[in-house]
């Protein structure tokens, strides 16, 4: 689609990198070499989807370090898409840039956990080795702050895109900057995960082999997956309805209706996908789990197939999880390899198989619209519901889209029975709940409760705070700070609500007296200005105004009264609230809400 | 699916066939509701938020242009909660963008609704050209404090038919869809970047005559804020010589081929000064292409200089 016939061009390494995402063009309309044949006809059928995209253009940015106009206009014209659509989709992702292409890119997270554990001085020596951040310097490297990378437990931590290399995580950032800007840095190995608690979920972590398929089979592993087939869609239903089970990616919605729903939709065919896009700042539970226990999260993407009449499924993981995805894509090879993925699973009729995909930069991904345009190859912006995924999903097809730790309960419960799973139910909540615990606990890490179980015995289990307690968030940026009143708080969803909080993605970030809970408070308002679609405009400039709100208040120089701040920031929150499109926007103001109310801004005048 | 669906607009009942929106449904009982990204010829898009009302049963506010009503449905069009909603979209809309040329219905809509944007406290400075193009996703440079975000920055001048100046853009979405799938089918732009950078776009920001524009000003037909103007009224305006009312418009047919394009030549002391087409014209749905849009000032004795390459 380049106008006058004066695209740039490509390099070599760039095209033989989409040929292995893409495969050879098989058409001069496609970017292959002109045949006989392709003056005369056009095929179509021939045309990759342009759900490669996303992979592709992933491809490019490793190759080159960055995303030149030549592999772009290659790209687009491979994809049969306008360059300015490819431009718009890569201009949208953190993790690929347009810009001058560094050997490296370190990513430094900044967030609120890292921050508790020394991120600045990561950043200030970053500055010191390379340059101003953002900019090609020493060494033809580049460094940036990031979000959460999902790494709390071992913070401070680093994310680090190296040009023609694999992604690495750096966590804790231990290693001196001679060591990680060398040609060849040496991969460290991060320290195990702290789990504990109950380990109904956690059971096979750290326990057996994540890479062994028969070893999961000799700790209970897909025997939920015969039990399926001897049950039937109906049958697995049933159970999850028995069993109560509701969404653990922080909506909480009944995971039975949400399957029967899908099943009895005419369209087909049905998808289901396991969103494993998890970026809640403070959040790592879903990264234990597929790092610990990936044959898991197949076998219930597998059951969920069978339960909703779905042929097809995806994961979708965070690009900052490089552990995670491999493990994850080796088990699904290994599972397609022995029969339990593929045609006639476990001789039976019944087909299906798993995609693993990448995200590239985007906490707004994790939305589930946002989800499915990531995995079309589009821009992740939310789309308005209804119509709900269950109706039209994944490529506007009929799609249960559920969180990972949601689908780590399915195998439980099919080899408990549903009833049994149920029984020894708190008030509001059956089974157990993962908590990511983070910031000034001796034991940062993975902990495995029941709803009965308080905030304060949860930081018992992780060891405790020796620094004390001055706040706790709870559910991460998008959830809520509680003070140390709340520690005797049950974590159920609602002794949560009681309290104007919420249990959220189960991030549990601990602040010790005498932190700076301004400069958390900022970094969270920051976080949703950064991470937002840009969609709609409530969430789009709200999420500006809020965060300049915030530092007004921070640096102690309001507009007018406090009085007055208060109130635009009442009125800023309302209509994010009600007006915005998705989850993003509607909760960005919450946290900065309950700080507010618990006086945790410094320069606001209410705190310390 | 039942052919007609009966639901309450403000507790009037209302009875229409399946699958209206709630938006025609209130402009059928001659409720106003507000709309900016809303256009008749175009898929709603449901992303400036204006036309936002209470349903019965939704927690969320929901957009009338894109939300089909429903059996029983109770739709409230001007509740507390509704008219805040409506006003922060305009106020924050106000406060990053200049809605100067955005029309008299956004005026009134400022004043009726009461939006206050310089609460947001005196505007940052402008950014240099080409500054927001390219900012890297995720990493938003924000004001100085005290000081709140716009748009603002230089016009894009890049060619001789029509200007682009973004601080105007309130990103309705309307262009994109009237360059590519919806209408002219050349997809010469795209929103790019993220959040508060999130922008319309060439690929790489290239200037329009590098791209696949092929400037049948279908983008400005569509255009709501005056954020895309045709060269000539651009001009004008910042002569100062620009004068609506003593402007007239008469429609005529195009003179090029054989289509028969509905044109209506706006025309101010003898001079074609622009060139549309109305939204219901049967063959155009207000669509032109550059023939019809920029080639009729043959029409008069000299073309002006400035028409010709940019001079």
């Amino acid at each position: 689609m380049e106008a006058n016939g004066r695209a740039p061009a490509s390099d070599p390494a760039e095209r033989a990198a989409l040929d292995e995402v893409l495969g050879p063009p098989p058409t001069a309309w496609l970017g292959g070499a002109r045949r006989e044949v392709d003056l005369h006809v056009a095929s179509a059928d021939a045309r990759p989807g342009r759900d490669r995209l996303l992979p592709a253009l992933l491809a490019l940015q490793r190759t080159a370090g960055t995303l030149t106009p030549g592999a772009v206009h290659d790209l687009a014209r491979r994809l049969d898409l306008p360059p300015s659509e490819v431009y718009g989709v890569a201009s949208f992702y953190a993790l690929l840039t347009q810009s001058s292409p560094a050997a490296a890119t370190l990513h430094v997270c900044d967030d609120i956990a890292c921050s508790l554990a020394g991120a600045a001085e990561v950043a200030a020596q970053a500055r010191e080795a390379i340059g101003p951040e953002g900019e090609v310097g020493r060494g033809g490297l580049r460094w940036r702050t990031s979000p959460c990378l999902g790494q709390c437990d071992r913070a401070p931590a680093a994310f680090l895109q190296r040009t023609g290399e694999e992604d690495q995580v750096l966590a804790p950032v231990s290693l001196p900057w001679s060591a990680w800007a060398a040609p060849r840095p040496p991969a460290p190995t991060p320290p195990p995960p702290q789990v504990g608690g109950e380990r109904r979920l956690l059971a096979r972590v750290e326990v057996v082999d994540p890479e062994d398929l028969d070893a999961y089979r000799a700790h209970g592993g897909y025997e939920a997956l015969r039990r399926a087939l001897d049950l039937g869609p109906e049958g697995v239903v049933r159970e999850l309805a028995a069993a109560r089970l509701s969404g653990r990616g922080g909506a909480a919605f009944p995971t039975a209706a949400k399957w029967e729903a899908v099943a009895r939709q005419p369209s087909r065919p049905h998808y289901v996908v396991a969103n494993a896009d998890e970026s809640e700042p403070g959040t790592f539970k879903d990264r234990v789990l597929l790092e610990g226990d990936p044959f898991a999260l197949v076998e219930a993407l597998t059951i969920a197939g069978l339960a909703t009449g779905a042929e097809r499924g995806y994961v979708f993981v965070r690009a900052e999880y490089p552990l995670a995805r491999a493990r994850i894509a080796h088990a699904v090879e290994v599972a397609r390899r022995r029969g339990y993925l593929g045609r006639g699973i476990l001789g039976r009729r019944f087909d299906f198989d798993v995609e693993v995909r990448s995200g590239a930069g985007a906490y707004v991904c994790g939305e589930e619209t946002a989800l499915f345009q990531a995995i079309e190859g589009r821009r992740g912006e939310p789309r308005n519901k209804p119509p709900y995924p269950t109706a039209k999903g994944l490529f506007g097809k009929p799609t249960a889209v559920n969180n990972v730790e949601t689908l780590a309960n399915v195998p439980l419960i099919l080899r408990l029975g549903g009833a049994a799973y149920a029984a020894d139910a708190d008030a509001d909540a059956t089974g157990t709940r993962l908590f990511a615990v983070s910031g000034a606990v001796a034991r940062p890490g993975v902990y495995e409760v029941r709803a009965r179980v308080t905030l304060g015995d949860l930081i018992g289990l992780a060891g405790g705070a020796p620094r004390g307690v001055r706040a706790v968030l709870l559910g991460g940026a998008a959830g809520a700070f509680v003070g140390p009143d709340a520690l005797d708080m049950p974590l159920s969803p609602a002794a949560a609500r009681a309290r104007a909080a919420t249990l959220g993605s189960g991030a549990v970030v601990v602040f010790p007296r005498g932190a700076d809970l301004t400069a958390a408070v900022g970094r969270i308002a920051r976080f949703f200005r950064d991470e937002s679609c840009g969609q709609c405009v409530p969430c789009r400039i709200g999420t500006v105004r809020q965060e300049e709100l915030v530092r007004r208040l921070a640096e102690g120089s309001p507009l007018g009264t406090a009085a007055e701040e208060r109130a635009l920031f009442d009125d800023l929150a309302r209509a994010m609230r009600d007006a915005s499109i998705c989850g993003l926007g509607q909760s960005a103001p919450n946290a900065v809400e309950s700080a507010l109310r618990l006086g945790l801004i410094a320069g606001e005048g209410e705190g310390e | 699916m039942t052919a007609s669906v009966t639901a309450t607009v403000d507790g009037r009942p209302v009875t229409v066939p399946a699958g209206t929106t709630i938006l025609e449904a209130c402009r059928r009982l001659g409720v106003e509701v507000p709309t900016l990204c809303f256009l008749e010829t175009l898929e709603p898009v449901n992303v400036c938020r204006l036309c936002v009302l209470e349903v019965e049963g939704s927690r969320a506010l929901v957009p009338a242009c894109s939300r089909p009503l429903e059996e029983g449905m109770e739709v409230r069009t001007d509740t507390p909660r509704v008219r805040h909603s409506r006003r922060m979209v305009l106020e924050l809309l106000a406060s990053a963008v200049d809605l100067g040329a955005a029309g008299p219905e956004v005026a009134r809509w400022l004043a009726e609704y009461g939006a206050r944007p310089e609460r947001y406290g005196p505007p940052a400075p402008p950014a240099p050209a080409g500054a927001r193009d390219g900012r890297q996703a995720g990493h938003h440079p924000g004001a100085p404090t005290g000081t709140r975000e716009t748009l603002a920055q230089p016009v894009k001048v890049d060619n001789a038919l029509y200007v682009r100046d973004y601080e105007k853009c309130i990103l309705c979405y309307k262009c994109v869809e009237a360059c590519g799938e919806q209408a002219q089918a050349t997809f010469a732009i795209a929103v790019a970047g993220r959040g508060f950078d999130a922008r319309i776009a060439t690929e790489f920001d290239v200037p329009l005559t590098e791209s696949a524009c092929v400037f049948c000003g279908n983008c400005i037909g569509v255009c709501p804020t005056g954020a895309l103007m045709v060269r000539r009224e651009y001009e004008m305006r910042r002569e100062g010589t620009w004068a609506p009312e003593r402007q007239s418009a008469t429609a005529t047919i195009c003179p090029y081929c054989g289509v028969g394009c509905t044109l209506v030549l706006h025309v101010q002391d003898n001079r074609i000064v622009k060139v549309t087409s109305p939204l219901d014209a049967d063959v155009t749905r207000g669509h032109l292409c550059i023939k019809g849009r920029f080639g009729v000032t043959f029409v008069e004795d000299a073309a002006p200089t400035s028409d010709r390459g940019g001079a």
